[in-house]
């Protein structure tokens, strides 16, 4: 592997490892965003279904 | 009835992000991605890929959520609702229900797929693979899959795909059924954890390989990583080559130093040429692939995200969302797929050994013999084919929730019904796959004309629905509605001009490349492409024939059932379903 080549591999894995972390940092820590659970609204159509 | 469709919902942001996620990693992030990239040398295919990212891929995502969000906040959840709510036009729907066409026709054969991972998985655990050649591992492929005749893989035994596809697609049905959060959601927030831990110890097995074979010390880890990462290719090539002569690579300084004495000796009939990442960069089969490579892996195009965003709130953010989804999927492709495939490969069968190999090739024909070769290679391997199946199940099941929400939409029916109707008709779709299995033949153009072409028919009419016909005000300011993050304001101008204009014109290459056999390194017309010769004229395939007719007969039943549905005339007036 060439030093160019290093610095490519280090660059992509790097770029796209911090932009990962960072997306899920943000999800994580934005207010009133974490676990924005939906009530009781995962309920599937044929719960309401007679059998 | 309907008023119960409508509750069903995420459980978490997390949730969908997960969901978007396990759709968008596939197969295709472990085995295409890195043998494209090799194919065509890191830096320079890296510097394409990074710009397809950004002017294809993540507009058309974005695009997709806003408008799956907001056909949900009026009560559609299916590509044909989506469609005849924001176009307004009776032929909206009818272009919707390519985004049902494409989700539905693929699960017939990823499936197929899916159950060759699993299957090769649990052959490993169980020390049933015990490969020593190429030939051997080919001949295991060719049975396991059918390739060699039609319905040779329909036999109820563990080296056949059979069994492990009753399983797959009976597991996904189940999950499916319990619905978006009780089934899709629980199964990508366990899955995609797993997924990457599991790739994670496979790379840390593969990066300890160093040279496992003492007589052959360049076919070492380290040239594996050069082979898909260095930005110049070093080719040892024929200065007047023949029909049959290609370019070899050498990778490694001792590699290079052999290769100068072999030309040196070849008395002027060898040259060793170096190609630089720039001129790389001016060859538009790169682009292609680059573009391609986005646009495939990102699942933009193909009728989920779409589907999967209407269950959100009205409010909720799909900006961080489909970029959090979007940079886990890239992580998994260029982080884990561009680590672990090549470099383990490069390590036991050398650059010559895999050169040109991608996709389903790399994954069944080479990887498994590498696995065989590895220390403690039962396990690994193992591992390594689990991983592809998780990677899989999760896209899978992506592909069945579209189906599921167009039947209940069109029909007004619940969700056993709608899951019977889908079974029904993917099963006999699948058992046609696993039945016309020579040559992968039903497969492969499937693959062709759904999985690829109406791809890109797809996404090209999203990014005009939403920058032209939406309109970018609208467009933006839907998707802009509760943001977590502001959309950089250079996206505009992004979504309205380039990304279409971009997207047109790789359609366009492709159509010439692969429809009509233009050769784009010599500018000339060659042979029309196998993909339509064998469905017209005296070299015709009947499995293709009847695979295409498929295609379009399923089209035509959906066309039905959805132009007597009442919901898509209320979308096409502008007004909720209920």
């Amino acid at each position: 592997m060439t030093t160019t080549g290093l610095l490519v591999m280090l660059l992509s894995v790097g770029t796209v490892t911090i932009l990962f972390a960072w997306c899920i940092y943000k999800v994580l820590t934005t207010p009133n965003e974490t676990e924005k659970v939906h009530g009781v609204e995962f309920m599937t159509p044929d719960m309401n279904e007679p059998d | 009835m309907n008023m119960a469709q409508n509750k069903e919902a995420w459980g978490s942001r997390l949730g969908v992000i997960m969901a978007v996620a396990g759709s968008a990693v596939g197969l295709g992030n472990f085995l295409r991605f890195p043998g494209l990239a090799a194919q065509y040398g890191g830096g320079a295919f890296m510097i394409a890929y990074a710009i397809s990212f950004l002017i294809i891929g993540l507009p058309i995502g974005w695009a997709e959520w806003a408008m799956g969000r907001y056909a949900g906040s009026l009560g559609y959840n299916s590509a044909p609702g989506a469609f005849a709510s924001i176009v307004r036009r009776p032929w909206a729907k009818y272009a919707g229900i390519i985004g049902v066409i494409i989700p539905v026709v693929i699960y017939m054969y990823y499936v197929v797929i899916e159950a060759w991972c699993i299957g090769y998985a649990v052959n490993f655990w169980t020390g049933q693979m015990h490969l020593q050649d190429a030939k051997q591992t080919v001949d295991l492929f060719t049975n396991f899959t059918g390739a060699g005749a039609d319905a040779s893989a329909m036999s109820f035994q563990f080296d056949r795909a059979l069994p492990w596809l009753l399983g797959v697609f009976v597991f996904n049905f189940w999950l499916i059924y319990r619905g978006l959060s009780g089934g899709i959601e629980k199964m990508c927030n366990i899955a995609m954890p797993l997924l990457i831990v599991l790739a994670l110890v496979v790379l840390a097995r593969v990066m300890t390989l160093g040279a496992p074979d003492a007589t052959k010390p360049h076919d070492n880890v380290s040239n594996g990583l050069g082979y898909m990462w260095n930005p110049s290719k070093v080719m040892v090539t024929k200065i007047t080559p023949g029909p049959d002569d290609k370019p070899r690579e050498v990778v490694g300084s001792a590699a290079i130093l052999e290769a100068e004495k072999e030309v040196a000796a070849s008395s002027g009939s060898l040259v060793l040429k170096t190609i630089s990442p720039w001129s790389q960069l001016l060859n538009p089969s790169l682009w292609l692939a680059a573009a391609g490579q986005i646009f495939f892996s990102l699942s933009v195009g193909f009728g989920v995200i779409i589907v999967y965003a209407s269950y959100m709130k009205k409010d909720d953010d799909v900006v961080l969302s489909g970029l959090t989804a979007s940079s886990a999927n890239e992580f998994c492709e260029v982080a884990l797929g561009g680590l672990i495939t090549i470099p383990a490969a490069v390590a036991f069968l050398g650059v010559a050994g895999i050169a040109g190999q991608a996709g389903v090739g790399l994954g069944f024909k080479v990887l498994p013999l590498v696995f065989s070769k590895m220390p403690a290679g039962a396990f690994f391997g193992g591992a390594f084919f689990f991983m592809l199946f998780l990677a899989a199940i999760t896209s899978s099941i992506s592909m069945l929730q579209p189906g599921i929400a167009f039947i209940e939409e069109c029909l007004g029916v619940g969700r056993k019904v709608s899951v019977s109707i889908l079974g029904l008709l993917t099963s006999f779709g699948t058992a046609f796959v696993l039945y016309f299995s020579a040559d992968l033949k039903a497969l492969d153009t499937l693959d062709f004309w759904v999985g690829t072409f109406l791809i890109f028919m797809l996404a090209t009419i999203q990014i005009i629905m939403f920058g032209w016909v939406w309109g970018m005000g609208k467009g933006m300011s839907e998707l802009e509605r509760g943001a977590s993050i502001k959309v950089p304001a250079i996206f505009r101008p992004i979504i309205k001009w380039v990304c279409p204009a971009f997207l047109l014109s790789i359609f366009a290459l492709w159509l010439l490349k692969e429809i009509f056999g233009f050769d784009i390194a010599t500018a000339q017309f060659g042979e029309v492409s196998g993909y339509v010769t064998d469905l017209f004229g005296a070299k015709s395939k009947l499995a293709a024939q009847l695979s295409v007719a498929l295609a379009i007969g399923i089209f035509v039943f959906f066309a039905l059932i959805s132009s007597r549905s009442k919901s898509y005339r209320r979308a096409e007036q502008g007004l909720p379903k209920n």
